[in-house]
């Protein structure tokens, strides 16, 4: 589904991302670990085509097509979907008709028909149980006065209702209490179907322990320096990165 | 650098899509304003004594005048011996009894514009009392109003039949001492429309006046007078477009609303004129006066206005809130784009006891735009238990473009409770993509913020306007958004 392959990315001049290596199938989970300021969100980004970062080298293949080539709006529509780290406030702007713009400009690229408001409050209805949202949040403004728990399940929620092929998850454990933590990933792993994927970016390994993934990478200074199953994180979490970063920087120090 | 600036520089770039020059025959004076010409206009429209001598007070007036300098906006001085002060399409002996007798030009032009007169006529419900340059050459539902004693024609038309009203009633809320562009205008106004309605009448449709500035170098001076007698009520709809231009064409309307015991009027304006080309060259200078005197108890006036044309707009639609309980509104969205200029807000002055005012302002300012809302909230010492409650807001598209915000309020009255809030905002880069990761195009992204931005005035407009005011934002904004 997604083949990354020796990816190079820099922004403001620095470069961040030194040749990347991924390859995720349908129906897998993968975890991206490592301390902060390794690049994990930049890799992120530079997957969903936020322009402020310049690729430097390597490609992307999503379903065989360079996914490099389009544009955000392009690859969101192609089924590239990112849940933030940190989902901006939109005012003004209603939840419920931001999401039916979304999801049917989604559809239209894919030939289908516009879901009118009856269906898609139906859709909507059916998702929202799952997320625990109240739908007086939804008849909001996008996010605006939500709290941060109330953000990152906002985020899940539109990831239900757009279905996504692969779907990439920035942190989205980050200001999450353990009860809203549970919920999020009770949501995601709904989720989950054959022919799909999901990419989870994380600093922890807690929310591994509700979203269990089948390969576990840690990043480090813009290479995925070690990959392994889902005990790999268990690991971490006991030992920390240092035991890995030493030993990277032993077998290439510069 | 981003998707976002990108995308907000490239969307302010669009092309007026109204702008083209009807060939019409005009039946223009010289340019240049001297009293001499202003006899020429009163007898060209056949005009009563007094309104002569109205004018020509105006006019000594307005000698003694000079024009303000205190509004934020920049433009070259302007040459009044330059301007064209009256012209009007060439009938052949009478005017127009009906839209099939309106010159076919004319009304090819209304049809470019999307204002199918045949159509309206028939299906909208609207009566349009249509102004091309300066005198009106078409009006409709005209019967069926007369019927419940409104009055809604063309100013000329009211001069000739009703003058009585008129000389009763113009310059009763708007003296023509009360500005320099009033004083000019109450001189020279060569035509506009006059509305009356009745006691007790509720107007069974909307009003709507259609505006359209054509013959070169002709200054329009449109004078509008609306009576709301005793319980009665009116929305009154008025929204132009111009055609394209090299030469700066200055407007200077003068627009009183009177509401007398338990009357209700709603004034909504969609403004669309020539805002120059995207280097800032040519375009409309909006000089207007509109202001709307609450007489009676209870009675109510409501602005709405909806501004995203003309070079430079320097207009305050305001409220004197005379009766007990009266109550002032206004409603706006001014939107800057290129180098565009607006200095635009309003003025409540709270006279009566338990009056009320409500203001929204949502300045958008784009391109190099600069947006400044001014705003006076004033409660005298007779208003005990008098209200206000101001909001005021700017967006930024872009890093090129400035917001400003002139508030002042006066208040006299230690009963007064006076409320402001005021917020800037930009529309960021972060948002866009946001939107664009959605799978939404950043014009898409734009134009929804930007909607849902200006919501609360645009419910306050009739649905066909709201409808109509959220496409021309798209359309203003096109090519603004980087």
């Amino acid at each position: 589904m997604l083949e990354i392959k020796n990816l190079m990315a820099k922004v403001e001049g620095k470069n961040i991302l030194k040749g990347i290596n991924l390859r995720v199938k349908p129906g897998e989970v993968h975890a991206i670990m490592g301390p902060n300021g390794s690049g994990k969100s930049t890799l992120a980004s530079v997957l969903v085509g936020r322009s402020a970062y310049e690729i430097t080298g390597g490609e992307v293949l999503f379903e065989g097509k360079d996914l490099l080539a389009l544009k955000a709006e392009e690859r969101a529509r192609a089924g590239v979907f990112l849940a933030f780290q940190y989902p901006v406030e939109i005012p003004g702007v209603n939840c419920t008709y931001f999401l039916k713009m979304a999801l049917n400009e989604i559809r239209k690229s894919r030939g289908l028909e516009p879901l009118d408001a009856v269906d898609f409050l139906a859709l909507m209805k059916e998702k929202m149980k799952y997320l625990e949202l109240s739908e007086s949040l939804l008849s909001r403004a996008v996010n605006e006065g939500f709290s941060g728990g109330e953000k990152k399940r906002n985020e899940v929620f539109q990831m239900a209702i757009l279905d996504p092929k692969l779907a990439i998850l920035d942190e989205t454990d980050s200001g999450l209490d353990i009860d809203a933590l549970k919920v999020v990933a009770e949501g995601v792993n709904r989720l989950k179907r054959p022919d799909n994927a999901q990419i989870v970016i994380t600093h922890y390994q807690r929310l591994l322990d509700y979203i269990v993934p089948d390969f576990v990478h840690v990043l480090y200074n813009g290479r995925i320096v070690k990959s392994g199953g889902k005990d790999l994180a268990l690991e971490l979490e006991e030992r920390g990165y240092d035991w890995i970063i030493s030993a990277v920087s032993e077998a290439a120090p510069n | 650098m981003d998707n976002g600036t990108d995308a907000l520089n490239s969307f302010v770039q669009s092309e007026y899509k109204y702008g083209f020059v009807t060939d019409v025959e005009v039946d223009a004076v010289a340019p240049g304003l001297n009293e001499d010409v202003i006899r020429l206009i009163s007898r060209k429209k056949q005009e009563p004594e007094f309104l002569l001598e109205w004018r020509l007070k105006a006019y000594r007036h307005w000698l003694t005048m000079k024009e303000p300098t205190w509004p934020n906006v920049k433009y070259p001085p302007i040459n009044y011996q330059d301007i064209v002060y009256y012209s009007a399409p060439k009938k052949s002996g009478e005017g127009p009894k009906n839209l099939s007798e309106v010159d076919p030009k004319i009304l090819e032009t209304y049809n470019k514009l999307g204002i199918p007169l045949h159509e309206q006529e028939r299906l909208a419900g609207v009566a349009v009392d249509a102004v091309f340059d300066s005198v009106s050459v078409a009006t409709t539902f005209r019967g069926k109003l007369s019927e419940l004693g409104i009055i809604f024609c063309s100013f000329s038309e009211a001069v000739q039949h009703h003058p009585d009203l008129i000389k009763k009633y113009l310059g009763s809320v708007v003296p023509y001492t009360d500005n320099f562009f009033t004083a000019l205008n109450s001189a020279v106004f060569s035509d506009g429309s006059f509305c009356y309605i009745p006691k007790g009448v509720r107007c069974p449709m909307e009003l709507s006046t259609y505006f359209r500035i054509n013959a070169a170098n002709t200054g329009q001076f449109e004078r509008t007078l609306i009576v709301a007698e005793d319980g009665s009520t009116v929305s009154y709809l008025e929204g132009c477009t111009a055609p394209m231009r090299d030469n700066n064409q200055l407007h200077a309307a003068v627009v009183e609303l009177l509401a007398l015991d338990n009357a209700n009027i709603k004034y909504s304006t969609v403004q669309n004129w020539y805002p120059g080309d995207a280097e800032g060259k040519g375009g409309i200078f909006n000089f207007v006066t509109k202001r709307g005197l609450a007489k009676g108890i209870n009675s109510k006036i409501s602005w709405t206005q909806v501004e995203t044309g003309s070079a430079i707009t320097w207009k305050y639609p305001s409220v004197v809130l005379l009766g007990e309980n009266s109550i002032g509104e206004f409603y706006s969205v001014a939107l800057t784009n290129h180098y565009q200029q607006a200095d635009t807000g309003t003025k409540m002055i709270h006279v009566g006891r338990n009056t009320r005012s409500t203001i929204v302002s949502k300045g958008i300012s784009a391109g190099r735009g600069q947006n400044s809302y001014r705003g006076l909230v004033r409660v005298q010492k007779s208003a005990v238990g008098a209200r206000n409650f101001s909001q005021c807001d700017s967006l930024l598209l872009g890093d090129k473009c400035g917001a400003h915000t002139f508030p002042y309020i006066e208040v006299r009255n230690p009963t007064a409770r006076v409320e402001h809030e005021a917020s800037t905002s930009r529309i960021g880069e972060d948002q866009i993509f946001y939107c664009n990761q959605r799978g939404l195009p950043t014009q898409d992204a734009v134009n929804m913020i930007v909607n849902g931005y200006c919501k609360e005035v645009f419910k306050q407009l009739p649905m066909e306007f709201a409808v109509e005011a959220q496409k021309l934002l798209g359309v203003s904004l096109e090519g603004s958004v980087g």
